[in-house]
């Protein structure tokens, strides 16, 4: 049986119906009012909401006169800095505090359970404010023949900032990892000591990397999380994008407009890590999905090339 | 509870050394008492069938071999050495975790639900162990693995990953992963009950190919058309101890006990 589709006719929805096949089905689509109605209400709430701004008092100009200014710039930099530096402190610690928690040892276990307990329950912006003021518990740092000075001298803003935040994120971490670590099923581990293999390279050949598939996507938000968290750092006299920002703002007299400048630049930084992320997270599903989605980058090549062919291609 | 006599060791009465020798093996896990006293003896080059109803403790007494359970009282050999213990004067010592790891090594298992590597291609979970364990290089444990994925008939799955291949191939790499140890013993804990009936066959022909080449197996099944054709020895197992034993044509034709009547006429 042969069916002959002429190409000229271009695309037709309705079936290739033989003689003896059913007739295909036209009725009228169910209309949705509701919907475009909403849609409507939310396109004008949205429109008078960019009025206002674009109305008021705000000498939007001020934000690309700034938005590449030296002191921006350098504040960009040091909020990458400690972005990086502080959930590296909070990764590392995570890991360890998730082993200490899983492990048999009851101290272990007791007092990674009081770390996080603590460092999960109190205030980060607090938290930030007492390392500050340690000083007044310790006058001194003293470890022995390799370093000796005051605490007020020793603990800078940018030590304080990044303890601070490092130290909070690690009981973060920490709970991350130990659910990863709980997610990856009994049978691996068996399994691999099985083959003779110790637990240390269970740990780091078969456990860590399936667990990473489930550590990996609350990370993310985590880095997204601490990105704006350093904000707060501006308190210790750490200087960072808003603190630069806010010091542009009372001189150049456009207060406001600079914190619209450091939010463009805290969503911008924002967005390329989300972009990390997916292929981050493209990355550990190897072998858990079928076949891995297209990165966006190859569903344009894919879909340029099914341009070339005609309708689409219908196999 | 049972103890034995620190004199006594792995070797058979003829000084030939069994493969696996348990004497009065008794483990419980808290209050469950999940084998009270197994004595069996396994020669090698030997197929070993395990059979019995749920929970009379088939599985267990396969992980005791392979040290992932540890033995309460009585004694368990694989080839002549003492499992999970070490044995000085009349005081026995656990074994540290690196002593058992060196034990495993000689032992193959292959699980029920084939616990392959899911981040890992069929070939790299055969690779894993030789190149971590033993160090090989890459080049050789490839050949290796090459030659064991054809030997169960799956070289073209190279490199898909566990979840595109079906269960009866996803058992096969497993047993090809516990051969790439080259073990003197190999264990199967239900090797074929996860599986669709239709893809039992394949994973069979792979056991039996190996139980002619000479391996030493010890399989938990529930597979009696195998056990009869292929085992040399079986065991029935019921509430923790060994009702009955003896060559599987016999026992499964003309089974002498009430309780392997009863089971036999319900599997059969």
């Amino acid at each position: 049986m042969s069916v002959e589709i002429s190409k000229s006719d271009g695309p037709s929805d309705a079936p290739p119906s033989g003689p003896a096949g059913p007739e295909a089905i036209k009725a009228i689509p169910v209309r949705h009012y509701g919907r475009y109605v909403s849609a409507v209400v939310a396109l004008a709430l949205l429109a008078t909401i960019i009025y206002a701004f674009s109305q008021g008092k705000i000498n939007w100009g001020a934000v690309p006169d700034y938005f590449f200014d030296d002191r921006i710039l350098k504040g960009v930099g040091q909020t990458m800095i400690l972005t990086v530096l502080s959930m590296a402190i909070g990764v590392v610690g995570g890991i360890v505090l998730a082993v200490m928690r899983l492990s048999k040892n009851p101290v272990m276990s007791s007092i990674a359970w009081s770390y996080i307990w603590f460092f999960r329950g109190t205030p980060v912006l607090v938290q930030l404010m007492v390392w500050f003021n340690l000083g007044l518990v310790f006058e001194y740092i003293n470890l022995g023949p390799i370093y000796k000075d005051y605490w007020a001298s020793f603990m800078t803003p940018f030590l304080t900032a990044l303890l601070g935040l490092g130290l909070n994120e690690a009981a973060y971490m920490a709970e991350i990892c130990r659910a990863g670590l709980l997610s990856v099923d009994e049978g691996q581990t068996e399994a691999s000591h099985a083959l003779g293999m110790s637990h240390a390279k269970t740990l780091r050949r078969i456990v860590i990397p399936q667990a990473m598939r489930v550590i990996v996507p609350p990370t993310g938000n985590e880095v997204i999380n601490m990105l704006k968290t350093t904000s707060l750092v501006a308190t210790v006299q750490f200087y960072e994008l808003l603190r630069y920002a806010q010091d542009i703002g009372q001189t150049s007299g456009a207060p406001v407009e600079m914190l619209f400048l450091a939010a463009a630049w805290y969503l911008l930084m924002t967005s390329i890590l989300s972009i990390g992320q997916y292929y981050l997270e493209r990355h550990y599903a190897r072998g858990s999905l079928r076949s891995l989605p297209q990165t966006p980058f190859q569903k344009v090549k894919a879909n340029l090339l099914s341009l070339g062919r005609p309708n689409g291609g219908t196999a | 509870m049972t103890t034995i006599a620190k004199t006594r060791d792995g070797n058979t009465a003829n000084g030939a050394t069994a493969m696996v020798k348990a004497e009065g093996v008794h483990k419980s896990f808290g209050p469950a008492h999940v084998l009270k006293g197994i004595d069996l003896e396994v020669a090698p080059r030997e197929v070993f069938c395990l059979i019995g109803p749920s929970g009379s403790g088939k599985s267990t007494f396969l992980r005791c071999i392979n040290h992932l359970e540890q033995v309460n009282a009585g004694r368990l050999y694989v080839d002549g050495e003492l499992v999970g213990y070490r044995q000085k004067g009349d005081k026995l010592y656990e074994l540290r975790d690196a002593e058992v790891a060196l034990k495993r090594r000689d032992i193959g298992m292959v699980f029920q639900r084939f616990n392959l590597f899911p981040h890992m291609t069929a070939i790299e979970n055969i690779m894993e162990a030789p190149m971590q364990v033993r160090r090989e290089t890459k080049a050789v444990a490839r050949a290796r693995a090459e030659k064991l994925l054809d030997r169960v008939g799956l070289a073209d799955k190279a490199g898909g990953y566990p979840s595109q291949l079906s269960g009866g191939q996803q058992q096969r790499v497993a047993i090809a992963r516990a051969l790439a140890m080259e073990p003197k013993l190999m264990l199967f804990d239900e090797p074929t009950s996860a599986l669709d009936p239709e893809l039992v066959g394949d994973v069979l022909d792979v056991m039996r190919d190996l139980a002619e080449d000479g391996m030493t197996m010890i399989v938990v099944t529930h597979e009696m058309g195998f056990a009869r054709e292929v085992g040399d020895a079986l065991v029935f197992m019921d509430d923790g101890v060994v009702v009955e034993s003896g060559h599987p044509r016999e026992v499964l034709t003309n089974p002498q006990h009430d309780r392997t009547k009863s089971f036999l006429s319900k599997v059969l």
